[in-house]
């Protein structure tokens, strides 16, 4: 059934197939939230726990018009991007010399395999000690955990440098400096560019989950409040914002990751 | 050969004098929130050798492997099932986007207000979040099995479901494991997440009630089991990962 559908889209013009694919898109999210509206209406789900869709999306609306929903956001958005930067300026620094040196390296990456996998989250008893309960916490935890994807990223990315491209900048003396920025920091990017994608969905992660269990100010709060208070509707609204906000951060990454790297070979594919 | 010894040394030396270095530093320290690290080893020892592993510990795993063997059904049919039609693949992609996209812990509350603090809520979240790796992994994996395995299943005319179990599959097999790998880890996260947030045992619990009663040694050495939790699964996985996946290597490496 599907090749009938691809080639009779094929013979279609241009500008049918986009519209059919723009309706297909659309039909799945439009069934799911029929549905949603429907097992409501009919009291499948009591309504205390689960409002109609129509209602969640009319008090997502009016949120939308409210000072208090744009400082959580902000609030929310600023852990992400203080704690995506720091990541930045530790774990791709770090990864490079890391990976640029073999016996530092194998020194290392026992240590690297042990602290990785302690969920980031084992921490927020002792950040809440040390940073105390608002945006400080928050920023440690976001740093902490999206700082290991990046390191790692680098690291792979400066040890996979074509061996050609290494000893010939090694044969011809260039110096420690300018191999790391002219050689290997091109030939590492696209690994940081994908590291830097999961990076910043883990410290958005991060971010809304001190806000939700140590109270710092954000959406992830907002959210916890609007369930302790049993407003489930705006509770729902709440946690679409937050789904929506991590698509935007998605799309908004890879629009600039193909962008930037539109000279590298992984994207002169997509590109045409 | 000797530079090949000379790595494994540095790699068993390096942690070894890490551990020491921390060890010395720590001894005479009398900061509060960094108890000497003999301390915190007797505590670990007291408190989870083999004290609180039926009390707090077997209830994490139960949560996190329920959760963990949902996700990994669901996924891989699910996969499967968007892998082999372009169409349902255009008309879930969306909705899948969008689902992912949704940082975990925000569903928390919901899962609590409609399956309430029990186990299910917990579960429902560990695997919620495993899902979207194994899906899109099993999605990719059997959209890209080469179609000239596929065809010659269909000219030889085997049965869609041996075609599935013997050429589908196995084909896909590498890219599921890599996303059951990336969502074990992350089953680990949210179980501790879960449990910080509305819980009355498990390891995650336990962390959390030691910082609030300040109880310092025992918040550390909660932490230092999560973290020999983490690396015990990522090595037990590699290890079934590198059985499981044997003839892919051993295939790749002939061919070369």
């Amino acid at each position: 059934m599907s090749t009938a559908v691809a080639s009779s889209s094929r013979a279609a013009p241009r500008w049918a197939s986009r519209i059919g694919r723009w309706a297909q898109a659309w039909v799945g999210v439009i069934a799911i939230l029929a549905f949603l509206e429907l097992i409501v209406r009919v009291g499948i789900i009591p309504s205390r726990y689960f409002p109609p869709m129509t209602t969640t999306f009319g008090t997502l609306f009016e949120q939308l018009g409210q000072s208090s929903f744009w400082t959580a956001v902000l609030q929310t958005l600023q852990g992400w991007a203080l704690g995506l930067g720091i990541a930045a300026l530790i774990g791709i620094p770090l990864g490079m010399l890391i990976g640029a040196n073999m016996l530092v390296y194998r020194g290392l990456r026992p240590i690297i395999e042990f602290l990785r996998p302690i969920p980031s989250v084992a921490l927020i008893p002792l950040a809440i000690l040390i940073y105390g309960t608002g945006m400080q916490s928050k920023v440690f935890l976001a740093a902490f955990a999206s700082t290991w994807p990046l390191l790692i990223q680098s690291i792979y990315g400066v040890r996979d440098l074509d061996p050609v491209q290494r000893e010939t900048a090694q044969s011809f003396r260039i110096p420690l400096k300018d191999r790391l920025l002219k050689v290997s920091l091109p030939g590492a990017i696209p690994y940081i560019a994908t590291g830097l994608r999961i990076s910043s969905a883990t410290a958005l992660v991060l971010a809304v989950t001190a806000e939700l269990v140590i109270g710092a100010p954000g959406l992830g709060r907002s959210i916890n409040t609007a369930r302790a208070g049993g407003v489930p509707d705006l509770m729902y609204a709440l946690t679409i914002a937050t789904g929506l906000l991590g698509w935007l951060l998605n799309v908004a990454l890879s629009k600039v990751e193909a962008r930037a790297l539109h000279w590298h070979p992984s994207h002169r594919e997509v590109a045409r | 050969m000797s530079r090949r010894w000379m790595y494994a040394a540095v790699e068993i030396a390096v942690p070894v004098a890490v551990f020491a270095v921390i060890w010395v530093w720590s001894a005479g320290s009398d900061v509060y929130y960094y108890p000497p690290l003999q301390d915190v080893l007797n505590t670990f020892k007291d408190t989870w050798l083999f004290e609180r592993v039926g009390s707090d510990v077997g209830p994490s795993m139960l949560r996190l492997f329920i959760g963990y063997f949902l996700a990994v059904v669901v996924g891989v049919a699910g996969g499967v099932a968007l892998g082999m039609s372009p169409l349902l693949r255009r008309i879930a992609a969306p909705v899948v986007e969008f689902l992912r996209a949704i940082p975990a812990p925000a569903l928390l509350p919901f899962a609590l207000l409609v399956l309430g603090v029990g186990n299910n809520s917990k579960i429902f979240v560990i695997a919620f979040v495993c899902l979207w790796p194994i899906l899109l992994n099993a999605i990719d994996g059997v959209a890209s099995v080469d179609p000239t395995l596929v065809d010659t299943g269909r000219v030889y005319r085997i049965p869609a479901r041996d075609r599935l179990r013997s050429v589908v599959l196995p084909a896909a097999a590498p890219q599921i494991f890599a996303g059951m790998r990336t969502s074990l880890s992350l089953a680990l996260i949210l179980m501790v997440i879960s449990e910080m947030v509305a819980s009355s045992n498990g390891i995650g619990y336990f962390v959390l009630q030691s910082q609030r009663s300040f109880a310092i040694p025992e918040m550390w050495s909660g932490i230092i089991l999560l973290g020999i939790l983490g690396y015990l699964f990522n090595a037990v996985f590699l290890l079934l990962e590198r059985r499981a996946l044997a003839w892919h290597r051993g295939a790749r490496a002939g061919s070369q």
